[in-house]
């Protein structure tokens, strides 16, 4: 069998359904990828043991024939999402000690729908930053290296130990939260795939707040297949919180098969900026970025941040669809034939493997 | 330009004190300099013509639900007290601080 850390989401599910893979094997395999990467830092906290009892459980239901829409699959929580019983710390000190008592709707959601915790993910102090580099517990390494160079560059923030997760095969995919870009810069400069949903899509109970009336839950994926189905786990009306919407969540996985024929897409005047293309990764440019992110927070618009090949150094740029309200399911159909027909995903080298 | 809302050294020192926050007397100035920076960014707002416009409550618009007035959750104290460095008969027990 070939290394199941290299599976998308939806290849794993399916292997995991047909019963080709156990998801104990699939899980032993993400434990082992993310030990072996502490370099990069991506994780606040391991849960592997938690994990494997997961996975136990999930291989149990699916012997029975039952199991939800990602039983067994192994996923990275962003370490802003309150977990029962593990630690949740939102990069700070202060809450270092803290283990919260009850548990998040969106990653309840997807404990629900069959998902397995490897661990917490490393994040921007109280997520308030672009780069990764303001954690309690160290700054998170961007997997990406430029060509011929050994220099280590930021991963993005605050979803940056999600980001790094997600493009380094540390977990099959990871939730970010995204209150002025968080998920979309660091899944730009990692090569990965980020959604931001419509602002009420994804309930807000159990994150550790920032900004309340910008703030949103959404999955940082390999690809926009992927980001369709954790989407679809991630959204739910919940009575805890009262700005989540009570809208039908759509199959979007299903919709990504739709035709494309006449959509049109504007590109905005302000976003034409010289110079802006070449270059990423420094802490600077990340705060230029947020310029661009930062305004669909403010209009509740969903946008996808997926890859758009890479850079003359070889490292990653990404591209980002904004759309209409409540209308994820078109930003994911025109980043999938974007996906489809581009082929502009790559991959980092697994350097830290050799430390 | 006269600023009504600027920040001297005795205001900087009053946030700091009111903040909890030890600054080295060195800094006062320096600080008072960086307030006033912010201040003047985010006055420029005000350039903004916003006449006619109505004041924004929600990105998305948005009715919030109503709920039947029953308790929904509850009678889990030990829990929630479970973070408490100290604690009494489920109150949170906290050094004094106000004088």
């Amino acid at each position: 069998m070939s290394d199941p850390t290299n599976f998308t989401l939806a290849q794993a599910r399916d292997a995991v359904r047909a019963k080709k893979v156990s998801s104990v094997e699939l899980t032993k395999a993400f434990i082992g990828a993310m030990e072996a990467a502490r370099p990069l830092n991506a994780f606040v906290t391991e849960t592997p043991e938690r994990a494997l009892e997961m996975a136990k459980a999930s291989d149990a239901r699916i012997a029975k024939g039952e199991g939800g829409a990602l039983e067994g699959l192994p996923l990275a929580i962003k370490d802003l999402f309150c977990t029962k019983g593990v630690r949740t710390t939102a990069g700070g000190n202060i809450l270092s000690n803290f283990v919260p008592p009850y548990e998040a709707t969106v990653s309840q959601n997807l404990w629900d729908a069959g998902a397995v915790m490897l661990g917490k993910t490393n994040m921007d102090e109280f997520a308030m930053g672009s780069s990764n580099e303001t954690s309690h517990f160290g700054p998170v390494i961007n997997p990406w290296r430029a060509k011929g160079s050994n220099r280590d560059l930021v991963p993005g923030g605050s979803s940056g130990g999600s980001a790094a997760a997600v493009a380094a095969d540390l977990c099959l995919a990871a939730t970010g939260t995204d209150t002025g870009g968080s998920i979309r810069v660091p899944a730009a400069v990692t090569g990965t795939v980020g959604l931001k949903p419509t602002y009420g899509r994804c309930s807000r109970y159990g994150i550790v707040a920032f900004a309340s009336s910008l703030d949103q839950a959404g999955p940082m994926t390999k690809t926009v297949r992927d980001a369709a189905i954790l989407m679809r786990a991630m959204a739910s009306v919940d009575p805890k919180d009262s700005t989540s919407v009570d809208m039908p969540v759509p199959d979007y996985e299903e919709g990504l098969e739709g035709s494309l024929k006449g959509l049109r897409v504007g590109i905005p005047r302000e976003h034409r900026v010289n110079g802006l293309e070449e270059q990423t990764a420094d802490p600077i440019s990340m705060y230029l970025n947020d310029v661009f992110t930062v305004t669909v927070n403010l209009a509740g618009l969903p946008a996808l941040a997926l890859p758009a090949g890479v850079d003359l150094q070889g490292l990653p740029l990404g591209l980002q669809i904004i759309g209409r309200a409540f209308d994820e399911a078109t930003v994911l159909r025109a980043g999938h034939g974007i996906e489809r027909n581009a082929r502009l995903n790559a991959k980092p080298a697994k350097w830290w493997r050799a430390a | 330009m006269s600023d009504p809302m600027s920040v001297d050294k005795d205001t900087v020192r009053r946030i700091a004190k009111l903040a909890r926050i030890a600054l080295d007397e060195g800094r006062v100035e320096p600080m008072a300099g960086e307030l006033n920076g912010i201040m003047q960014w985010v006055q420029q707002l005000n350039e903004v013509d916003v006449d006619g416009i109505a004041p924004m409550t929600s990105v998305v618009a948005h009715k919030l639900r109503m709920r039947d007035d029953v308790v929904t959750e509850g009678g889990n104290a030990d829990a929630l007290m479970a973070n408490a460095p100290d604690g009494e008969d489920h109150f949170f027990v906290v050094p004094k601080v106000v004088e």
